[in-house]
């Protein structure tokens, strides 16, 4: 079944969080939520320097069949986007976590995330 | 009356005795009563061949020309036979949108080929497998081209009117604007185009041939356009394009364009083929259907649609475009058309247009009073004045000939592989009786 | 198979084009193309048989039964498509002077006031090419129309969750927001949430009806009254027309304007995905906003207007004028007691399918349906693990093509089943048959499904594969 990384935080719309050492944070999708999504096609992400804001949608992911948003759990500016998901979306559905999304800075505002343990009993109620 | 439902009488009263209903009202009882129609006022029913002899008497009060100089937008140009026969099968003409590959490969092979052809044609890297027509695929790119920070759009005014009236509703539906570019000598005026264009700029548009027939310095649009980061769009002769500077050699990013030259009838207007092509970079933004190649489960080669996620039925109203039907019979028309005549074939065409137009440019233009209106290079359209347009277009039609499409300042002229030399030598003596 | 490309040779080639009859002009060389384009070289034999082949490997309505949800799959006449080649109608270029194409435009016009009865509608225009095509140049009209009363605010069109996909994707061109809302538990509008969502922002509304899981809505009249009162406009979305022609009309149920498909429900042919007819007609409130050109009689002729307030033009010239022709002599051949006759036996069938089908499969929202009705597979695929994809899947196996399946998307496991009126009760209980044969062979042995189809060219396609690594032409 979906792995859950203990040093990571979780939302309830299953992006994954981690926060870096100069207080930037990096966004992705789960493991449970790639799942979910069946074998991912293609990925939208926004550009270098967007604003981005809790509850909306910064990107999305295509399965053959499929579109579903990504939404942002803090508000910030993007300031990296993982290029490499572009040409590789299915790294998404080989390593969830390791394939980041962006990197926001300026993150002036966080939704109530999740941790590891609450996130998987979210997932097992799902 | 005429009918298609096949059930009986007495079949049908089994089915509604089944279904529990007493009568076909039955069926209706979700129907407020006091909207159901009493009865059509249409006119009674008939059989097949009082249906064919009405509908033939109606063709029949139309006039076909014997020969015809007239384009500005639909072309008369010689429809292998082949291609007429093929595309009637049953299989082609009945099937529906291939969405259950297993069973509709021959449909999705056929646009793979075509978006093949399509490619070479153009010079491009991707091809859709179709939209409604040529201005409607001009509008459509214009979507292509947009950006965030990047909406409005600038068209050559050398362009077909009927493509730039069909851009501008569509910009007017997404609130962009359109700037139309000044025209000089016939052609687009490249020094004022390259000054409209600026940040805002998502594209330049032009035609090639133009609307006057001119051939364009369509590199040097593409130049403009790219020196301020904006796209550049050609609208295309299929025909003319096959012997003319490729798309990509003028630095198009995307190429649209009428494909009715390419086999399929004038049918008074359509159905016609709008074909769009791009580079790789804008493949994600070409509306539409697109087929690609991929293998079954037991490893064989085979096409299905593909890069769906882009369309409507997956994204609703998030989708840029919200194409849904195309034109694929009319695609097949142009990819049997296509291989028909093969590039010898094609370039033939093309030559023979250039040819005849430029011997009929010469005779018509050395009348006094039909001077040529443009000195440029034309392919196998151009405007020539005239003394007196109704004159010379009614003498020309009372002997079978659609004369060329009145425009401001003289005549339109279109000239194909279609015109003998006896046509044209004709029309020109017609046209030196006209007083 | 091969490609086409794979079977060209080198040097073969078709003689199409005669030699040049008059002095030879050459292009001059600083105008001319680098590199010819690469096109198949092919006799006429090969190409002849490259096309046969293909035919064999397509699933066409004379095939077999095509219950495909919402395209009404019916039947297409022969004589339609005699009638649009002949040459009086397809030799003529559409620039041709007015007094010359008087037969030409007398069909458009005679054509239009069938409709315009059909419907109900006051005026119509041809230029659409296809459904979606029509829903943008409606809505454009309703836009237009708020724009000449100088009702600017209204920018929202309001769109049931049923609504087939185009029809929020031709709101976001025409530049309208989307207000999407839920169906209540009979799949019909919820009254009370439709009334809660309207206002001065309201710009109409866009529906179906009967709707896309079968249903008429019996509140049609209350629904539209909404939206009026709103100082809203109502649009019908003519996909499902043919359960209801000559029976009831858009125009009576409130509706301003509609779009028609002509490929559906007035039986011109899919052609495998095109050319179709979106022909929108509307009331005379909307008539000036009609595009570019509209037929109309003058004395004893006919002519060409352009309405006084016109959008501009959706494309070139008058629309897909071949397809009208069809569509017009399957108006003419059914008349006045043919065209409800159709719509009736489309339900009857629709039904009687149902009504055999019920006690094995669940259907959703089981009630008199209009002419046609979804099955849910979600208890086969929870229970067996058979998804209604396996079940089309197999259903090709039996020569059936699939009906829709995965909508509409307020179902699970939704098929959509729309057996049209051209097909014989014989048909429907065989067709009733196989689909019970396919359920005994789901619970018996589900794995064999995930495999099918067997009989068909190919087997199941790697739709991921081509999605990830596109390859969309033929490299040589």
């Amino acid at each position: 079944m979906a792995t859950v990384l203990e040093n990571l935080k979780y939302s309830k719309s299953h992006e994954w969080v981690e926060v870096l050492d100069n207080g930037n944070v990096r966004i992705g999708i789960t493991d449970f939520a790639q799942h979910e999504l069946g074998d991912l096609v293609f990925v939208n992400l926004p550009e270098e320097g967007d604003e981005i804001a809790v509850g909306e949608a910064f990107a999305d992911v295509e399965s053959v069949k499929a579109v579903s948003d990504v939404m942002s759990p803090v508000s910030g500016v993007v300031c990296a986007i993982n290029e490499d998901l572009l040409d590789a979306p299915e790294s998404i559905n080989a390593d969830a976590f390791g394939a980041w999304f962006v990197e926001v800075e300026n993150v002036s505002e966080e939704e109530e995330l999740l941790d590891a343990a609450a996130y998987e009993a979210f997932c097992e109620e799902e | 009356m005429g009918s298609y439902v096949p059930s009986t009488k007495a079949e049908r009263e089994e089915m509604l005795s089944k279904v529990g209903v007493a009568d076909v009202k039955g069926l209706y009882a979700a129907v407020p009563s006091e909207m159901m129609v009493d009865s059509l006022d249409i006119p009674a029913g008939m059989s097949e061949l009082e249906v064919a002899s009405k509908v033939s008497g109606m063709a029949k009060k139309n006039k076909l020309f014997d020969a015809i100089f007239r384009g500005a937008g639909a072309y008369n140009h010689y429809i292998p036979s082949i291609v007429k026969q093929v595309t009637s099968k049953e299989e082609f003409i009945t099937t529906y949108t291939p969405y259950q590959a297993e069973v509709s490969q021959g449909v999705l092979q056929n646009i793979f080929e075509y978006q093949t052809m399509i490619c070479e044609l153009t010079d491009m890297d991707v091809s859709n497998a179709s939209v409604y027509d040529g201005a409607s695929a001009a509008a459509e790119a214009v979507t292509m081209c947009v950006e965030r920070k990047r909406s409005k759009m600038i068209v050559s005014g050398a362009v077909n009117p009927m493509y730039i009236q069909t851009i501008k509703t569509y910009c007017e539906g997404a609130d962009r604007e359109v700037v139309i570019a000044p025209v000089k000598d016939g052609v687009t005026d490249m020094e004022a185009l390259a000054a409209l264009i600026d940040d805002a700029t998502a594209g330049v548009l032009l035609q090639q041939p133009n609307y006057f027939g001119m051939i364009e310095d369509a590199a040097a649009a593409g130049e403009a356009a790219h020196a301020k980061k904006a796209k550049f769009v050609m609208a295309v002769d299929p025909i003319a394009i096959t012997v003319l500077k490729s798309p990509r050699e003028c630095g198009a990013d995307i190429v649209v364009g009428e494909g009715q030259s390419l086999g399929i009838p004038l049918s008074f207007g359509g159905p016609y083929l709008g074909f769009m092509a791009c580079k790789k970079e804008l493949m994600r933004k070409l509306p539409g259907r697109i087929v690609g190649q991929t293998v079954d489960h037991d490893g064989r080669r085979a096409f299905v649609l593909t890069l769906q996620a882009r369309e409507q039925h997956i994204r609703r109203e998030k989708a840029t475009s919200n194409i849904c039907s195309n034109e694929a019979l009319c695609a097949m028309m142009a990819a049997v058309y296509m291989t028909a005549m093969g590039t010898k074939g094609i370039t033939d065409c093309a030559n023979l247009c250039y040819s005849k137009a430029h011997y009929a440019a010469a005779q018509i233009s050395a009348i006094p009073g039909y001077e040529l209106v443009n000195n440029g290079e034309f392919f196998n359209e151009f405007v020539t004045r005239v003394p007196d347009a109704d004159k010379a277009l009614a003498a020309l039609e009372e002997k079978g000939i659609l004369g060329g499409y009145p425009v401001d300042g003289g005549i339109l002229w279109c000239v194909t592989e279609m015109n003998s030399k006896d046509q044209i030598d004709e029309l020109v003596s017609i046209l030196k009786g006209v007083n | 198979m091969q490609l086409i490309f794979e079977k060209s040779c080198e040097g073969r080639s078709c003689s199409m084009m005669p030699s040049c009859d008059v002095p030879v002009c050459e292009i001059p060389a600083s105008l001319k193309r680098e590199s010819a384009p690469k096109l198949p070289q092919m006799a006429e034999v090969d190409i002849s048989r490259h096309y046969t082949e293909l035919m064999k490997r397509t699933h066409g309505v004379n095939d077999g039964f095509y219950p495909l949800g919402s395209c009404t799959m019916k039947y297409n006449p022969k004589i339609n498509d005699e009638m649009a080649n002949l040459a009086g109608f397809a030799g003529l270029h559409p620039l041709q002077p007015v007094h010359t194409v008087q037969g030409a435009l007398e069909a458009l016009s005679v054509l239009e006031s069938y409709l315009d009865e059909i419907t109900g509608m006051d005026a119509m225009t041809f230029q659409p090419a296809a459904g979606a095509h029509g829903e943008f140049t409606g809505l454009l009209m309703i836009k237009a129309y708020h724009k000449a009363n100088g009702d600017l605010k209204r920018n929202k069109i309001i769109v049931p969750d049923t609504a087939h996909g185009t029809n929020p994707a031709s709101c976001t061109m025409a530049g309208f927001k989307v207000i999407s809302i839920p169906s209540n538990e009979d799949g019909c509008v919820d009254l009370d949430k439709l009334r809660s969502v309207v206002g001065e922002d309201t710009a109409g509304l866009m529906l179906t009806n009967p709707n896309t899981v079968g249903i008429f809505d019996k509140n049609i009249l209350e629904i539209t009254k909404i939206i009026h009162e709103a100082g809203g406009l109502n649009y019908y979305d003519g996909a499902n027309l043919n359960a209801v022609m000559g029976i009831v009309r858009p125009g009576d149920m409130g509706f301003d304007v509609i779009h028609l498909n002509l490929h559906k429900t007035f039986s011109t042919p899919h052609g495998g995905g095109g050319p179709g007819a979106g022909v929108v007609g509307c009331k005379n409130i909307l008539a000036p906003f009609l595009p570019l050109y509209h037929t109309v009689k003058s004395g004893e002729g006919y002519e060409m207007e352009a309405p006084a307030q016109s959008i501009g033009s959706v494309r070139s010239f008058y629309g897909n004028y071949g397809i009208a022709i069809r569509a017009l002599c399957y108006v003419m051949t059914l008349g006045k007691e043919g065209i409800p006759e159709a719509s009736s036996n489309a339900v009857l069938n629709a039904n009687y399918m149902r009504v055999n089908l019920q006690d094995e499969f669940d259907i959703a929202f089981n009630n008199i349906c209009m002419h046609e009705f979804v099955i849910s597979l979600t208890r086969t695929k929870k229970d067996k693990g058979v998804t209604a994809l396996d079940f089309a899947k197999a259903l090709l196996d039996y020569g059936v093509h699939p009906p829709t399946m995965y909508f509409p998307l307020i179902v699970d496991e939704a098929l959509m089943v729309e057996p049209t009126e051209t097909e014989s009760k014989d048909t429907l209980d065989e067709v009733v048959r196989i689909f019970k044969e396919i359920l005994k062979n789901a619970n018996e042995n589900p794995e064999a499904l995930h495999e099918a189809p067997h009989t068909t060219p190919v087997s199941r396609l790697d739709e991921v594969k081509a999605a990830r690594e596109p390859v969309l032409r033929y490299e040589y």
